[in-house]
């Protein structure tokens, strides 16, 4: 079929020395921030065909959620609580539970052949995907705290504190999503993790902390959604202590910053065996 | 990058020595049998050189995928080397990722993208800025003539458009070597033809080389410079296609089959009956070409003929070859 014979091609011939000095030049290697831009890219792109459905679930729950614990709760500090507990349970959804089933399918498919066969920085990869699937979910937070304010009688006037909270609660989420998806030896692991993880944050998150037995606080003290949870929910007061929220999403950052590096190790892991 | 590896005079594009890779026993479960050890490559010695089209042909399970995993640095081999224009990529493997393009079997990274943005996205990863990776999806897309379904999901595609779409990806931010996995798995005569061509061309004008791995012996007779025949994780064989056909040479293949039944009263083909390796209504001879052509003269002439319901007549084949070699599977190359 070929109709070019070796010989005649360009360096084909056989005339040349193979006495090489020294390896051939690489090829480029990708940088950080345009691949984590293209990745990022694609991956939004994959989220809008295939995960709408699931982001409507995902905040038709939240909002549930909000409904069903109204006839629970009485208002003031745990209707705060509340509303912001279920507003971050998107971030949790999304973030935690799709990320890790997303990576643990990619991993048991032999998907992940593809980027690392390709000179691309596994930051770039772990943090493209992470980052879109936060992004994803920033309608539905708004969404479910909107309708969750008017619903308890709560202000919006410091909504926009959420344009913070989702980012940074999404990073710590989104990166442990990620790291149990690499790190489960089977798919089905992951979806069972991420599902655990997000269980884990709708009851530690949503339910009002004054109410839970001493062992569960610790829990809810470790999981780090609780500090986006927290950090919302002091915003609502008249005055709030804007140090306290400060330092709340700093917390986020942290975790963020520590799960997404332990993402990035798995997918070193995951990609050479 | 082609040019500096020119200039640098590399003959030899991949060079492999002693590799080896065992998987350990997998100790069964409550209702799951164990599978015992498998070296699935067991001291594979290859040299591919500039240009080539290089193939690596054997059944399933011959280790094709792992070796070819080995190369890509994508599995750590126990022992022995891969050196690839010069590196390393045992100790390296992240390398591997900058001298050449993997086109793997698997597509599920790419299922949920559009063809235009898989292809885009494959080149960026690939170091390329947004306008050449822009420009070089448009080139690629139009000369594999995928422009039409550009806009639409990998996933809603036929398996063999999807083959051609992973095939584009691999294409884009071009690369000294090609290294593809039966690129050509569902596609029809026309998607071959346009791998096959774009191959062609590359090949004309950067110098580049591919390593095919195949189990389709008709591909590898007709793509093929040289091919590595795999039987059980070793080389058994490394020719050219010709060369190894050379081996069973002076034979020819004569395939006979009857209507009803051979017609055995006619003496040469009595004669015929003990020689054949017999199928039901068919026969299949390997004879020498003097004998073939009285074979032939014999079953297309008198009563023999009015038995006859078909034959062919045909040099041997890489199967033949791979039989001729000791080759352990009876079944798993295909002709197609």
């Amino acid at each position: 079929m070929s109709v070019v014979p070796a010989e005649v091609l360009p360096g084909g011939s056989r005339a040349v020395p193979e006495t090489a000095s020294g390896p051939a030049e690489l090829g480029p290697r990708a940088r950080l921030w345009p691949s984590l831009a293209a990745v990022y890219r694609a991956q939004l792109s994959r989220a809008r065909v295939a995960r709408i459905p699931l982001l409507f679930v995902a905040t038709f729950q939240s909002i549930g959620i909000a409904v069903m614990m109204r006839g629970v709760v009485e208002g003031g500090d745990e209707a705060q609580s509340v509303v912001a507990g279920s507003s971050v349970l998107v971030v949790a959804y999304v973030a935690l539970n799709l990320l890790s089933q997303y990576f643990g399918q990619l991993r048991a498919s032999g998907g992940l052949d593809h980027y690392a066969t390709l000179p691309v920085p596994p930051a770039a990869v772990v943090l493209g995907a992470a980052a879109a699937y936060a992004s994803f979910t920033v309608p539905g937070t708004l969404v479910t705290a909107v309708f969750g304010c008017v619903l308890f009688g709560l202000p919006l006037t410091n909504l926009w504190v959420l344009l913070a909270v989702v980012p940074l609660a999404g990073a710590a989420l989104a990166g442990l999503g990620a790291a149990c998806g690499l790190l489960a030896p089977r798919p089905e692991l992951a979806t069972l993790l991420g599902q655990l993880g997000m269980s884990a944050a709708l009851l530690l998150g949503v339910l009002p902390a004054g109410r839970m037995p001493e062992v569960i606080r610790l829990a809810r003290d470790l999981l780090p959604s609780t500090y986006g949870v927290e950090a919302y929910a002091r915003t609502f007061g008249p005055h709030p202590d804007w140090a306290l929220v400060l330092a709340d999403l700093g917390v986020c950052a942290g975790v963020g910053v520590v799960s997404l590096a332990v993402a990035t190790r798995a997918y070193r892991r995951a990609a050479v065996r | 990058m082609t040019r500096a590896g020119q200039a640098l005079g590399y003959d030899e594009v991949v060079r492999v020595r002693g590799l080896s890779k065992t998987y350990p026993a997998i100790r069964g479960r409550r209702g799951t049998p164990g599978t015992p050890e498998v070296r699935a490559t067991d001291g594979v010695e290859l040299d591919v050189r500039r240009g080539e089209v290089f193939g690596l042909l054997g059944p399933n399970g011959a280790g094709k995928s792992t070796l070819v995993r080995q190369l890509t640095g994508l599995l750590r081999p126990d022992a022995g080397s891969v050196e690839i224009l010069g590196h390393d990529i045992v100790r390296h493997p992240e390398r591997a990722a900058r001298i050449l393009a993997y086109l793997g079997q698997e597509s599920s990274a790419l299922d949920e993208l559009t063809v235009s943005l898989a292809v885009e996205t494959t080149g960026r990863l690939r170091g390329l800025d947004v306008r050449r990776a822009r420009a070089e999806r448009d080139a690629v897309l139009e000369e594999l003539g995928l422009t039409p379904i550009a806009g639409r999901a990998l996933k809603k595609l036929s398996g063999g458009q999807r083959r051609l779409a992973c095939f584009a990806a691999a294409l884009v931010g071009r690369r000294p070597l090609l290294v593809l996995d039966e690129p050509t798995t569902g596609m029809d005569p026309v998607a071959r033809r346009a791998v096959w061509a774009a191959v062609d061309r590359r090949r004309a004008e950067d110098g580049t080389t591919v390593l095919l791995v195949t189990h389709n012996v008709i591909e590898a007779e007709t793509v093929l410079d040289r091919v590595a025949v795999l039987d059980q994780g070793r080389v058994i064989a490394c020719d050219t296609p010709a060369g190894l056909k050379a081996r069973v040479a002076g034979e020819v293949r004569v395939e006979l089959v009857w209507r009803e039944r051979a017609p055995l009263e006619v003496p040469e083909v009595a004669v015929l009956r003990e020689r054949a390796a017999r199928s039901g209504r068919r026969w299949t001879l390997r004879l020498a070409p003097e004998e073939a052509r009285a074979v032939v003269a014999t079953v297309t002439g008198g009563a023999a003929f009015a038995a006859l319901d078909d034959f062919t007549l045909a040099t041997p084949s890489l199967e033949d070859v791979y039989l001729a070699l000791g080759g352990e599977a009876r079944q798993g190359l295909v002709r197609a």
